[in-house]
């Protein structure tokens, strides 16, 4: 009774919109190669984690007061005097360092296993422009606790586009819009982290999965598992039954759908994933300092500077590359080509091997050198600027840029191994 | 290529050193589950620092909730000039005042435990002023330097000069010994890592359930996914 009044209803949905089709194409017989390893954790719990930060953030704005007089004592409202308030701040702060650490990962999961290269160029650059929107959302959330080190962390970055020859001055005017970093500036800072940037994020995470699924997913062995229609035995085919909109142009190997069998073990990983972030949450909210900087504990004040100011550990790399540069334009220059070079990799790789499993010795090095440089650059971030690491910092900062160069080099003839037809396994 | 690496590796250390260094600082060893402990900080702070330094993000009625003084006693003895219990704990200071009369307008001290780096912090550095005939109010403190404020509780601790090594010598004339004043000032120290965050002991009493719930639904979660994936292997 129950079961056809439901199949009822999917029916009268279904003629109107294409509800179950939609599941069906992207969930239950979405093929999904069943070779996934740890490093594939991490695209779903990217998800999990933007719907945290969207939920406790809607939350946090019932109570926030966005300016200037009455920014911080609102979050101390909030610690203090709101129902279970500092659970949702505390999952909304640790959330923005979990996101970066996720996306990361997940970034690195994707120059591992030449996730970028044709025909993926599209979803590494939307993916690209989440992670650069991603930025901009938590450099504009860091200013809303109206704390001492929020104040000046900003007042550092939007000096940066004075740097900009001619305009320069005028552009940081319009970027505060008043002289110092205000009120004014908090109230916008407020109106794009809490509407522009996530509408942005939901849209383009939208389209990030839209292109992967009309591509189809990489895998650690870089193989893939839609092969040209009519080149394989029926007996070899998947067992599974897939979506005719995957089915009718390729011939479908060594694939699972999507679900049940990676939403179960997505699900692990979540529960694993939580097991970690509420350690931290419940246990080192503060994150030894890094999640939390001790000079936001007190309100801003702009003739008080904090003894040393730093970005918030996930910014280091890039802060890091900004400072051991003398001149400030050049600085700035270096610290956004560090990001369009990421959004160019799929052209600097000219090689047809993806994973790293197949490819050169020279590869995995210079892969190993760039992950090792970008955690120094992070460090190095997050500490005073002395000589001895500014020229550590320069060594890191080659070793980071000399990746895509070096890359772009070898990889024209680079000398891979044979790449099996089929995942085994 | 390798020399490179070895180099970064060799490196590292030195990163790990230049995160620390700092003042020495002694162990407070506060207890945030002793009631009797913060009821002693509370009252210290309202006689001795609230005159100067508000606590201007909390209120009575919850830090008498929080420490266990019925509302009746708590208003009896600490809201004397028709405060109401839902008030925040301030004074009457002019901050316009306060910095001519000190330099600076003595801060908030609400979040002072977090600022700072926690109880060790507060407790260190209420036992660390000493003789200084450099400073407008004659004493200094070990680990601020130039302190602004001058050192209020010296008629319980008592004066202590500093040798030429920078040792501090024992204090004398005061009204407390030695470990009268530890306790007091370690009270004192408590009572402000509780006011930092209010919440802290329910976080973390929160955080086993949450902890131990999230253990055991790894362990289901885990198992459903073998159990599914029989399929494929």
């Amino acid at each position: 009774m129950l079961v056809k009044l439901f199949t009822d209803f999917m029916g009268w949905i279904d003629k109107r919109l294409p509800v179950t089709d939609a599941w069906n194409k992207h969930l239950a017989q979405y093929p999904a190669p069943k070779n996934f390893n740890f490093w594939y954790f991490f695209g779903s719990l990217a998800m999990l984690v933007l719907v945290n930060q969207i939920v406790t953030g809607i939350w946090l704005t019932m109570n926030y007061e966005p300016s200037g007089e009455g920014a911080f004592a609102s979050i101390e409202y909030i610690m203090r005097d709101v129902d279970y308030g500092w659970l949702l701040r505390y999952m909304h702060s640790t959330g923005a360092s979990a996101f970066f650490i996720v996306v990361y990962m997940h970034m690195m999961r994707g120059l591992m296993y030449g996730s970028y290269q044709k025909p993926r160029e599209l979803l590494w650059i939307f993916g690209m422009l989440i992670f650069l929107v991603l930025m901009a959302e938590a450099f504009m959330g860091y200013l809303l606790p109206w704390g001492n080190m929020s104040y000046w962390g900003a007042q550092v970055i939007i000096s940066l586009f004075g740097a900009v020859p001619i305009i320069g001055d005028d552009l940081t005017l319009w970027i505060r819009g008043d002289y110092v970093i205000s009120g004014a500036t908090l109230n916008r800072f407020f109106a794009l982290h809490v509407i522009a940037l996530p509408l942005v994020l939901v849209i383009l995470v939208f389209l990030h999965i839209l292109a992967l699924h009309e591509v189809g997913s990489n895998n650690p062995e870089g193989i893939d598992v839609k092969k040209p229609k009519g080149s394989i035995k029926p007996e070899e085919l998947s067992k599974f039954k897939f979506h005719k909109q995957y089915t009718d142009k390729y011939d479908i190997v060594d694939a699972i759908p999507f679900h049940p069998y990676y939403s179960v073990k997505d699900i692990m990983g979540v529960a694993g994933f939580l097991i970690v972030f509420c350690w931290v949450m419940f246990f080192a909210p503060e994150g030894g300092g890094y999640f939390m900087e001790a000079p936001n504990f007190e309100p801003a004040n702009g003739l008080k500077t904090p003894e040393h100011i730093a970005p918030v550990w996930y910014f280091g790399p890039f802060y890091t590359i900004l400072r051991i540069i003398p001149d400030k334009l050049l600085g700035a220059i270096c610290m956004f080509s560090a990001i369009i070079v990421l959004f160019l990799l799929p052209w600097f790789d000219r090689g047809v091997v993806k994973s790293m499993k197949y490819r050169s010795t020279a590869h995995l090095v210079n892969l190993i050198q760039f992950a090792i440089c970008f955690v120094v650059l992070g460090v190095l971030g997050t500490l005073p600027a002395t000589p001895v690491y500014n020229l550590i910092g320069t060594v890191a900062t080659f070793g980071y840029f000399g990746f895509f160069v070096a890359l772009w080099f070898y990889s024209k003839n680079e000398k891979t191994k044979p790449v099996p037809e089929r995942i085994s396994g | 290529m390798k020399k490179f690496i070895l180099v970064i590796f060799a490196l590292l250390p030195m990163l790990a050193l230049a995160s620390g260094g700092g003042v020495h600082l002694d162990k407070a060893g506060n207890d945030l589950t002793d009631k009797e402990s913060l009821k002693r900080g509370f009252d210290s702070y309202v006689s001795y620092c609230l005159g100067c330094h508000q606590l201007q993000y909390q209120r009575y009625n919850r830090t008498f909730a929080d420490l266990g003084i019925s509302e009746e006693e708590g208003m009896a003895k600490y809201l004397l000039n028709g405060q109401k219990p839902g008030d925040h704990i301030t004074n009457a200071m002019p901050a316009k005042d306060a910095a001519k009369w000190f330099g600076t307008a003595p801060p908030d001290l609400t979040l002072e435990a977090r600022l700072k780096p926690g109880a060790d912090y507060i407790y260190t550095y209420l036992r660390s002023f000493y003789l200084d005939s450099e400073r407008p109010f004659g004493v200094n403190n070990k680990v601020f330097s130039d302190v602004g404020m001058p050192h209020v509780l010296q008629g319980l601790q008592g004066v202590r000069g500093i040798d030429e090594h920078g040792n501090l010598t024992p204090a004398v004339g005061g009204s407390m010994t030695e470990e009268e004043y530890d306790v007091f000032s370690r009270d004192l120290a408590n009572f402000l890592e509780y006011v930092g965050e209010p919440s802290k002991l329910e976080r973390e009493s929160m955080g086993y359930w949450v902890l131990g719930f999230l253990f055991i639904f790894f362990i289901l979660s885990y198992l459903l996914k073998k159990e599914y994936w029989r399929d494929i292997h």
